[in-house]
This record gives structure tokens, sequence and C-alpha cells, in this order.
């Protein structure tokens, strides 16, 4: 079966102008496979973002092979990627990035919306992953009337809605107490284990990435580390 | 992403912010309004001017002596003695002349019983009412016969009975003086009030013109010659039709000089509408450029829109929007917003233009064309000014829009 993520000598070098250039990424070779439950870890700055970026197809790597569920996407055009993202992905952010004045269900519905699922089932599909989550019950709430956790959970549900392939989370905890912290990397092993979602979770947090299966380790743009761990150790 | 699902998301942006897209459309809503205003302020003047030329009579052309000159003078329009009432009879036997009539003026001092009063004696042929589309409200206009017989008869407009008659009683059988002469008052005219040119209508007597001719100015000549085409479309070739005429009767050769002038209405009513008609457009241009105004305001707006809601557009490109879709989304924001600005400005003008009317006693027309026009300008102006900040969100990069602060 082909890996949900492989990317052979991905680089990404940023232009400073005047003959500088830094690579963020220095050639990483990767292989993710579906249901896999990834933490990436690194320092600021060690490329992690960068990675989850291009992974993500937010960014485009300067050169080097990316293969995302067996098809290069190394150099598609904004609009295909914008198609990829909207298909295969979810995004879960730091800051939950939820729209205000908006209520949990809508804001949950918003993915479908660009990937044209019909109206009568969006809000089906909504509801149903809000239940998976275990907010379903503020749906009618805007996320000022929420908690973090529960915007983290909105977020997640939104995330989930298209049924990607691969789930990115960016520092999702980042901004959350330890207990909603806890309630939502519980979340996320819970559907890696139960639903066998694929996902690649960024955090410079140790105990964040304790929850994973995998954890890759970034530092000035190269993979310095790469195991697996043992989920008894990790609790 | 459909057409609905855009509308939805681009209503919900600006139901969100309610006060500061209110406050957007005024601009918009100012300059249709305005637009509207002028225009039917414009058109209303024009349309009265209009009716005011048509009620002199419709299809009119007035025949008038030219010019002579005495001792190096020349006189002017209407100067020469040239035209006589045989020239009349010959015009009216011309296809498509419906009819004709002399005309012969005389200012002279009125008396009836006690009372006088100054007034303008007008020579005509029965035909004249027809012609000036006026009509008789009590007694009778004089006959065919009274002009054969050049009899001494009258008939008084309005002006005339309450200055000559100012106890109420029927003037129908009294006797006025003019110039000596007695006349028997046979009918009065229907009040017609200002002319176009703000002259009182009714201060006028008519009597035969032979009467006048032969009995107050001792003339053979008469002042105008007034004729009624059969019809609008007859106005032209019997306008041509009477000048061959009357230069075959005066032995007119080029280039000799014509010694009448022959004008028609129709050229006067044409003149006066076209300067309503610059003018009107004159006055949309000025609204339409507090229009542009309001569409430089949504501009703004947008592009303050568009930097505040950089992470959302972040957010909605990272969950799969394209950056057509963006821009569709941003662009159906103004287009909205413009158009519903246009649509209130149309109630308001026509709301303000109703208030104008009523109030001010103003004519004025709302004109469907302006409505239309405006309503699609402002629709034009939220696709020109949106387009700009629409496509700034389109180009953002995802990962940018998502970390800006």
């Amino acid at each position: 079966m082909e890996p949900v993520v492989y990317t052979k000598d991905l680089q990404k070098i940023y232009d400073l102008g005047g003959g500088g250039r830094v690579a963020a990424l220095g050639g990483v070779d990767l292989k993710i496979n579906s249901g896999e439950f990834v933490a990436v870890m690194g320092p600021s700055g060690s490329g992690k973002s960068t990675f989850m970026h291009i992974v993500g197809l937010l960014d485009e790597p300067t050169s080097g092979i990316y293969r995302f569920e067996g098809s290069d996407v190394s150099t598609l055009s904004a609009d295909e990627r914008a198609d990829i993202r909207s298909r295969r992905l979810g995004f879960v952010f730091q800051s939950y990035n939820l729209l205000s004045r908006t209520t949990a269900l809508e804001n949950a519905e918003l993915p479908m919306i660009y990937s044209g699922v019909p109206e009568a089932d969006r809000h089906r599909i909504a509801l149903e992953k809000l239940a998976i989550v275990g907010v379903d019950s503020l749906r009618d709430h805007a996320p000022n009337q929420m908690s973090g956790g529960q915007q983290q959970r909105v977020a997640i549900a939104r995330s989930l809605v298209n049924n990607p392939g691969l789930i990115l989370a960016d520092e999702p905890t980042g901004a959350l107490d330890t207990k909603s912290s806890k309630e939502v990397m519980e979340l996320f092993t819970h559907l890696n284990k139960e639903q066998g979602i694929t996902i690649l979770l960024v955090t410079h947090e140790p105990d964040v990435a304790a929850y994973a299966k995998r954890v890759i380790t970034f530092r000035d743009g190269h993979v310095i580390s790469d195991r697996l761990q043992d989920e008894k150790v990790a609790a | 992403m459909s057409f609905k699902a855009t509308f939805r998301i681009a209503l919900d942006a600006l139901l969100r912010n309610r006060a500061r897209s209110l406050l957007t459309m005024l601009g918009v809503i100012i300059g249709v309004a305005a637009v509207i205003i002028t225009v039917a302020i414009g058109s209303g003047a024009r349309d009265s001017v209009q009716k005011q030329i048509e009620g002199l009579g419709s299809n009119l052309i007035v025949v008038m002596p030219g010019s002579v000159t005495q001792g190096g003078a020349r006189t002017g329009a209407g100067g020469a003695s040239t035209l006589t009432p045989d020239d009349g009879i010959a015009i009216a036997k011309l296809p498509g002349v419906a009819a004709v009539s002399p005309s012969v003026t005389v200012r002279s001092q009125v008396v009836a019983g006690g009372n006088n009063w100054q007034t303008t004696i007008t020579g005509v042929a029965p035909t004249y009412t027809f012609i000036r589309n006026w009509s008789i409200v009590s007694g009778q206009f004089f006959s065919q016969n009274d002009v054969y017989s050049a009899n001494k008869v009258a008939v008084l407009g309005q002006t005339v009975v309450q200055n000559l008659f100012p106890d109420g009683s029927s003037p129908i059988g009294q006797t006025i003086i003019a110039k000596g002469v007695p006349f028997t008052v046979v009918g009065t005219l229907k009040a017609m009030g200002q002319s176009g040119t703000g002259q009182d209508q009714d201060d006028t007597i008519l009597i035969p013109y032979t009467s006048a001719m032969q009995r107050l100015t001792g003339s053979t000549t008469v002042s105008t010659l007034m004729v009624s085409a059969a019809g609008p479309d007859s106005v032209q070739p019997a306008q041509t039709a009477i000048t061959t005429l009357l230069e075959q009767r005066h032995h007119i050769v080029p280039p000799q000089q014509d010694d009448f002038t022959v004008r028609n209405l129709q050229d006067i009513a044409s003149a006066a509408s076209s300067t309503g008609a610059v003018l009107e457009f004159l006055l949309a241009g000025v609204a339409a450029v507090s229009l542009v105004v309001g569409g430089i305001g949504i501009m703004n707006i947008m592009l303050v829109s568009v930097t505040e809601r950089t992470r959302e557009i972040g957010l909605r490109m990272s969950v799969g929007a394209r950056g057509a879709t963006i821009l569709r989304q941003f662009l159906a924001e103004s287009i909205m917003l413009s158009t519903v600005g246009g649509v209130l400005g149309v109630c308001v003008g026509i709301f303000v233009t109703l208030l104008i009317a009523l109030i001010a006693k103003w004519p004025m027309a709302v004109s469907v064309y302006g409505v239309f026009f405006s309503v699609f300008f402002s629709a034009l102006v939220g696709i020109f000014f949106g387009y700009y900040p629409a496509r700034k969100a389109a180009q953002l990069r995802p990962i940018e829009a998502l970390r800006f602060e």
C-alpha cells in the first residue's frame, strides 16, 4: 500500500536577497503510512513547521519529491493544491481559527462548502463529526460562547468532515490548559485508534508528543531522530 | 462553489458587520438618490416646458413678414407689411394644411360702461380657436359671415372680462368700445393661464380680421398668418410648400431674399427640450460623480475588511477555497453593498422627489430610465471598486494569511 506521505530529498530554501540563502529544510526523506500517529518535534527554526506546511500543501518545496497518497504533488498549481486540501487534508491550528460570530455547526460545515457537498448532507455530516468529538450539544454556540477546549474540538470536527487521508495538527494544545490539552490529545488518540485516521502533529511539548506512536525530531532542517514509541511508555 | 453558497457567505459577512455595511452603503445611497432627484428635477422641468409649448397649439406654423430696409435701417423680422389675407386663402388650399387664420394685432384702450382696460385686440378668422387649441366658455365664436361683412363683434379673454365687467355680469350682448368703434361681445374664451414665455394669454380680445383691418388699423396687410398643419408629419412639407407658394405670389426670385419667414413650433419645442436634455445630462453627471465617490468608499472599506479578515481568508484557503472562490466571495460582498445601496438610494430618491414635488410644487418626473441606469451603474461601481480588494484577498498565500496577526 502506498504511504500517505512520501518525501525524497525534500528541500525548502528561502532566498534572503543579496545572495543570502537559508535552508529551512535541507533534504528530508520520510514516509508516513496510513493509520500512523506521528509527532514532529524540534526547537523553533528546526524546520518542523515548514515541513508541515509543505506536507499540508499550504506551501511548495524548492526541490525534491513529495508524493501524497501515491501521486506527485511537488509541482502542483495553487488551485490544484487547494483542491487536494479540500478533499484529502484536515487542519487543526493552535489558535483554532474558527469563524467568529458563526455557530459550531456552520464552522464544522465550512470545508464542505468548498468541496461541493450538498447542503442537506453538510448538516448531517457536520453533526455526526461534532458528535464524535463530543460537542454536538454546542452546535448553535458561537466560538466566544465556548471554552478553548470546546473550540478546539469544533476545529477537529471541522478537520474530519471531508474524511481526509491525513490530519495535520499544528501545536493543537498550544493555547490550552493542562486538562483541556489532555482531553484533546485523548481525542486524537481515540480518532487514530478507533477510526484509523492518520495524524501528523507538530509540537514542542514532550508530554504532547508522548501520545503519538512515532516521534520525528527536526533540527536545522534535518531529521535527527525518528523512533517508534510504546504506548505504555507514553501513558 | 455554487452561486447560492457564495451569496450566503457574502451576506453573512455583511450581516456580521451591520453598522459598517450600512455606513459603507451610505455613499452609494446618497449617490443614487442624487442621480434620481436631479434627473427628476431636470426631466420635470423639461416636461413642463414641453407642455407649455404644446399648449400654444399643435402643429402650428407661423408665417411672419420679413424685414425691410428703411433708410439703411433694417426693421427686423415682422417689420415688413407684405402678408395679405389673400396669401392666407392661398395657403389654406395647400395639401397638408388644415386651417389658416390671419392675425392682425392692435393694442388699444377698451371701454365698457364705466370701466376701461388696455389690452391686445387680435383680428382673426373663426379657424383661430382650432389653430391655437382654444375654446369658448360662454356665448359663441364669430362666424365666417361676420368676417365677410366685417361685423363689429368681439370675443373676450377672461382677464378682459374680469377688468371690464368686474361686477360678474355676463358680458354677452354688451358693447365695448375700442378706438371709438363699438363692438358687441358674442362670446368669452376659456381661461388659459400663462403662456410658456410668461404672458397672460387671457388678456386678449378677438375680433374678425376684416373688422380689425378696416375699422382699427386701416391697413391691407396682416401681422402674421397662423397655419395649422394636418398632422405632425405634415408640418415640414407644409412649411416648404408655404415658402414656395409665397415666393411665387410675392414674385421673389433668388438671390432676392424672402420678404417673409416661416417658422414652426416644433423647432422651438425641440430646441427647448434639447436644452433641457443637456441640463439633465449635466445634473446626472454631477450626481454620478458622487456615486463614484461612494464606490471609492466601498473600495476603502473592502480593503480594510480584507486586511482585518486575513486569517479568515487563510483558513478558508487551508480548508480548500481556491483563489478564484475567495475573489468571487469578496466581489459578491462589494456588489451586494453597492446594489443594495443602489436600491435603497432609489427608494430615498423617489421619496425625496415626491416630497419636493409636494412641498415645493415643483414639477418632478421620476424617470424609469434613470432608476435602471443608477441601479445598474451602482452594481458596476461595486464590481469596479470591489475588484482590487477582492484580488488582493485572492492573491494571499495561505500560510502567510494564517500567520497574520
